[in-house]
């Protein structure tokens, strides 16, 4: 081990040794006092974010070309570490009033996060393997953390299932594409694929590697889990996994995608093509009739799937590439803040035993919490993509990007399904601005905090949303 | 020598078992077995592929898998047992209090 592939490595070694070392302190830490863990957790986090800040710029490999940094890596790194901030700021106030007020909440989150990490900075489909199982393993945990509730139960073992499910496409597509060409690295694929052995297995293997990708960020029609798993699941874990495990399952599709399989570009653009435009439609029209708000978010989710994924459509071709993957990126970000924001207000208005969570709950609230309704309406707009907030911005660079690639098609089934989307949304800000009621909401500092700062990042962006598309771009490898 | 074709159309065969038994069976535990199987499918075909291009890479690969197999049921059963203690009752289409 070199010099080099530690440095590489550097945030998330010490993020993994992190976790191992709190999983022990946390022994030693009184049952109620379980907020120190809390503490070290985020301040795990705050110290890989900071070496990764130190990386911005640097590029390499390391491992014999088993890993890698770049821009990109580091772009979603810093993100994914943000999340899980936000993640923690959630959680802190919310599993206490839950009563699963256990340590090994926050060391299975950092160990989620090690695996996001590693699966941006892939260069090997073993890599990939080994990231997908670390961060999947202790999500399927965190499911089923309300234990013995059983919904949330129930969210454990159907994500358990499907997570399992997808892990055997994903085995299975990288033994054919290392059957097709001798080798699982990124660069070995590519160059043993454009000297022409692009075979059936090779082409079998990266669309069995889709379908496992697929089930990871919901994709229509991979996504049957995702309302079940989101509504039972305890709502901070369900905000952080619709966050950092879409973030991390898209990383590493574009990162496969685009460094291994270019030459097999005019097959997969036109599946993904079909993937894009089958999750926008079926997420939006299926949210119409949800009365639960976490499966309304969660279908929601599904939707912004599909509009992320319409950037990936021609990742094929050299000159739209760039540009549209930026705009991928864009509006990553900006649904995970939105994201982070309105799961924020839901796990505010949730009661004990689920109680809370019907969208006639927030009835009323626009009267007696004027801030709180203020802040769940930005977010309404944001998804929807209503201006002044960063969704709008996000959609724009979207749905130009597919414009210049020749995808008007797509674009215009984005528009039309915002549209739709505008319908469900809405008729949560009109329960809380129009209809008498009296809800109650939980006040607590962090949580308050993470939603404010989400409302005002959305809005905030939005004006100056140039800084962050030329970060996006520079990211794009 | 066995050609690798065989093996491999072994393996789809295993892997087409285990993908529609994870389809069609109702009992969580059946689901994981065919899973399992699944995965397995993956390795026999990484043996073979390995074997015919005499690259170590596909056989660490097996390694890799095996270890994250057994990480994957000690979460998957202990998940399942805990089910189990709290309704008596292990059966797929009786999870439905998550529905909308």
């Amino acid at each position: 081990m070199t010099q080099t592939d530690f440095y590489i490595l550097l945030p998330l070694t010490v993020l993994t040794v992190w976790a191992c070392v709190l999983l022990l302190v946390d022994l030693f830490i009184p049952k109620d006092r379980k907020g120190i863990t809390a503490f070290l957790a985020a301040l795990g986090l705050a110290v890989t974010l900071g070496f990764t800040v130190t990386q911005i710029g640097r590029e390499g490999t390391g491992f014999n070309g088993m890993v890698t940094l770049d821009g990109f890596s580091t772009f979603i790194n810093v993100l994914i570490l943000v999340s899980g901030l936000f993640g923690i700021a959630l959680a802190y106030g919310y599993i206490k009033r839950m009563g699963i007020d256990r340590g090994e909440y926050y060391t299975l989150m950092l160990f989620s996060i090690t695996g996001m990490m590693l699966m941006a900075q892939a260069a090997d489909l073993i890599i990939v393997f080994l990231a997908l199982e670390l961060l999947s393993i202790p999500l399927y945990v965190l499911a089923a953390f309300a234990r013995p509730n059983l919904q949330s139960e129930e969210a454990g073992v159907k994500y358990f299932l499907l997570g399992a499910f997808a892990t055997g496409f994903v085995v299975y597509g990288t033994a054919l594409v290392f059957g097709a060409t001798g080798t699982t690295s990124f660069s070995g694929i590519f160059f043993a694929a454009s000297n022409g052995t692009s075979s059936l297995l090779l082409t079998i293997g990266a669309a069995l590697l889709l379908v496992g990708f697929g089930f990871k960020v919901a994709a229509v029609p991979f996504h049957m889990w995702t309302p079940d798993v989101y509504q039972g699941a305890p709502t901070a874990v369900t905000a952080f996994m619709s966050s950092g495990a879409k973030i991390a399952g898209f990383a590493a599709l574009l990162r496969v995608f685009a460094t291994a399989f270019p030459s097999l570009s005019a097959d997969i653009t036109n599946v993904l093509w079909a993937l894009a435009a089958l999750t926008m439609i079926v997420g939006n029209i299926t949210a119409i009739t949800q009365t639960n708000i976490k499966r309304l978010l969660a279908y929601s989710s599904i939707a912004h799937a599909g509009y992320i994924l319409m950037a990936f459509v021609p990742y094929g071709n050299k000159e739209v590439m760039p540009v549209s993957i930026a705009a991928g990126l864009f509006y990553l970000v900006s649904y995970a803040v939105t994201n982070f924001g309105s799961w924020g207000v839901v796990i505010a208005l949730e009661k004990a035993e689920g109680r809370g969570l019907e969208i006639s709950d927030y009835a009323g609230l626009a009267k007696k919490y004027p801030a709180l309704a203020l802040a769940m309406t930005v977010f309404m707009l944001s998804f929807i993509g209503f201006p002044p907030t960063l969704g709008m911005v996000g959609k724009f660079y979207l749905f130009r990007a597919a414009i210049a690639g020749g995808y008007s098609g797509l674009a215009i089934i984005g528009v039309v399904t915002s549209l739709v989307s505008a319908y469900y949304y809405l008729r949560v800000v009109v329960n809380m601005y129009m209809r008498e009621g009296d809800p109650t909401i939980e006040r607590e500092p962090w949580l308050n905090f993470a939603t404010a700062a989400t409302a005002i990042i959305t809005v905030g962006l939005s004006f100056v949303p140039q800084w962050l598309f030329l970060l996006a771009s520079t990211a794009v490898f | 020598m066995v050609p690798v074709d065989y093996y491999i159309l072994l393996s789809a065969v295993l892997f087409t078992l285990g993908a529609l038994g994870v389809l069609i069976r109702r009992n969580p535990l059946i689901i994981f077995m065919s899973i399992e199987l699944m995965l397995n499918a993956g390795n026999l075909a990484f043996v073979a592929f390995a074997n015919m291009y005499k690259s170590f890479s596909g056989q660490i690969f097996v390694f890799f898998v095996i270890a994250v197999a057994a990480a994957e049921v000690a979460v998957g059963l202990a998940l399942i047992v805990e089910i189990f203690k709290t309704r008596k009752n292990i059966n797929i289409d009786e999870m439905n209090s998550l529905k909308g």
